[in-house]
């Protein structure tokens, strides 16, 4: 890759207020657990990260269920990195509501707000908000839609099913911009890429098992229908789950018992088997864990940037119950050594 | 029967990639989505050159086999006419957070493909390729004789149909385990071990004898 496209890539963190342990293995409150994450951000921030990106969940295991008032703490701390929502769970939220938050946000940060609007892969904010799960296609269809016309920042006249009219309704605050920087997250559904390459928004895509290289149709899928429709193609990104170490063992070490609590509590309800540590390694070396060393994850970060030509890398991290400090040094040695390793990785000449 | 054409009810994560196996292994391969047969063709078209998108009754007419891709909540809305006769490969699995309260889904002593053969009572329903996970079908999917290849389990009433899943199961790039009878497949849906296990044919075997439900 030419120097010019590499600059163009940003590097993210993602997180869902995943609940850490102190160094006795005592697990942080909620409260605890959020600024343990606006501590990550300052860091984050401080080491150049370009993006910072936090999705709302409303269960125990997940601290964070109002993104954008922890970014609105984030964006007091912090100049320069990028305040993202991944995701607001538009289905089972209000888009006029959600386009006041973040453009309040944007006006708080000086114009660093984003919006990854989604579906969510899990549903508990459909009761809790008196939303019926099988309105799932129909409330994201309609919200998208009425979303993009929000964007335009000028009155809105709009009608659904789910939600009440809008007459001429114009939503407050505009953007500075003029845009509310809006992108949609995808886990993988076909028609997610169509539906918001009809809309003409960029995709981040949610990669969080098997390899990477098998999106690559998939963001094939998104340009071509942005072509049919007549929309701009825009960069993809993607976000993957990781940790980084000092070495491969202890990567591994720290976070296996990690991510095995994270993922048997939420197969529990899904109805999966416990994951053994053979699957573990094998989405590790194989997979879209990016585990291990500093090396080790630079590599396999360029390597998937590389094989989808994506613009944006988002790495998720903490996942499970993990020590705090282990995740205040793994944010340090993305920004400081990964980073830069991954640029460095990109800049050579492919054989 | 030699069979030669797979349709595909279901054009999401899991169909697609049923798609993309079985064109690889050298069916004719027709798809359906919930909506028009348009409204997926430029999908098709993309992830999966080859395969015909069509309106689910005419997968359902055309094709030799028909697996059920569809959200298992929506079992009622396949065509039910059309599929008469057939034989159908229920790969479908019951997912509260898409499916929603469905006690009917959900009787501990029922599996969920009984309830599916109950309701397309004049086809010849076997599971399979319900118990693996879309992007381990995608990335596992190995030659016969290739080391690590991993297996698929089976579930069906009839020898003939059995044989004729077998061997749609290898084609597609598994090791084939018939685990016995439909309300056997009970033994491979959420909640137990073999949910989402992709391991090889003599662990799978060995989950199996070991059944518990896990809770």
């Amino acid at each position: 890759m030419t120097d010019k496209e590499i600059a163009k890539i940003k590097f993210g963190l993602d997180s869902f207020g995943d609940i850490p342990v102190d160094e006795n293995g005592k697990l942080f409150t909620h409260a605890e657990a959020i600024r343990q994450v606006i501590k990550e951000a300052v860091l984050a921030d401080k080491l150049g990260i370009d993006v910072i990106a936090l999705g709302e969940h409303h269960r125990p295991d997940f601290s964070i269920s109002s993104p954008e008032t922890v970014l609105a703490a984030i964006a007091g701390q912090t100049k320069n990195i990028k305040l993202a929502s991944g995701v607001t769970v538009l289905s089972s939220d209000d888009p006029v509501r959600v386009f006041e938050r973040f453009s309040t946000l944007d006006a708080v940060s000086n114009g660093r707000a984003q919006v990854i609007l989604g579906r969510g892969s899990f549903t508990e904010s459909f009761p809790l908000f008196g939303y019926e799960l099988t309105d799932y296609e129909t409330l994201f269809a309609e919200k998208i839609e009425l979303f993009t016309q929000l964007l335009k920042e000028k009155p809105v006249t709009w009608q659904g099913t789910k939600r009440a009219p809008l007459d001429n309704a114009d939503v407050y605050p505009k953007t500075e911009s003029g845009h509310l920087d809006t992108l949609v997250g995808v886990g993988g559904s076909p028609q997610s890429m169509v539906r918001a390459a009809h809309y003409g928004l960029p995709v981040v895509l949610a990669i969080i098992g098997g390899s990477p290289e098998r999106f690559v149709p998939y963001i094939d899928l998104y340009k071509r229908a942005a072509k049919e429709f007549g929309t701009e193609a825009h960069p993809v990104g993607m976000h993957s789950p990781g940790f980084i170490a000092d070495s491969d063992k202890e990567a591994r070490d720290i976070a296996w018992p990690a991510h095995k609590k994270n993922f048997d509590r939420i197969g529990k309800t899904r109805g999966w088997s416990p994951i053994t540590r053979d699957h573990f390694i094998n989405e590790v070396e194989n997979g879209s864990l990016y585990i291990g060393s500093v090396e080790t994850v630079a590599q396999k970060i360029a390597k998937a940037i590389k094989a989808l030509g994506v613009q944006r890398f988002d790495l998720v991290y903490g996942g499970g119950p993990m020590p705090a400090s282990a995740r205040l040094k793994m944010v340090q040695l993305y920004g400081e050594k990964v980073i830069p390793r991954v640029r460095e990785l990109l800049a050579e000449k492919s054989e | 029967m030699n069979i030669k054409t797979i349709g595909i009810i279901g054009a999401g994560k899991v169909g697609i990639v049923l798609a993309q196996l079985a064109l690889k292994a050298g069916y004719q391969v027709f798809i359906a989505g919930s909506a028009s047969a348009d409204k997926i063709a430029l999908t098709v078209s993309v992830l999966a050159p080859g395969a015909i998108a069509l309106t689910s009754k005419e997968v359902a007419e055309r094709s030799d086999v028909i697996i059920l891709a569809i959200p298992l909540g929506k079992y009622q809305q396949l065509p039910k006419d059309e599929l008469d006769g057939k034989l159908v490969i229920d790969a479908m699995n019951y997912w509260w957070e898409i499916d929603g309260d469905r006690p009917d889904l959900t009787n501990p002593g029922v599996s969920s493909s009984e309830v599916v053969q109950q309701y397309l009572s004049q086809s010849r329903v076997v599971k399979a390729f319900n118990h693996i996970g879309y992007h381990d079908l995608h990335d596992e999917s190995r030659p016969e004789g290739a080391s690590n290849r991993k297996a698929i389990a089976i579930a069906g009433d009839s020898a003939e149909d059995i044989r004729e899943v077998t061997q749609i199961v290898n084609n597609l790039g598994f090791d084939p385990v018939f685990i016995g009878k439909l309300s056997e497949g009970i033994k491979l849906q959420p909640g137990g071990q073999v949910f989402g296990a992709h391991v090889d044919a003599p662990q799978l075997r060995q989950m199996i004898k070991n059944f518990a439900i896990i809770k």
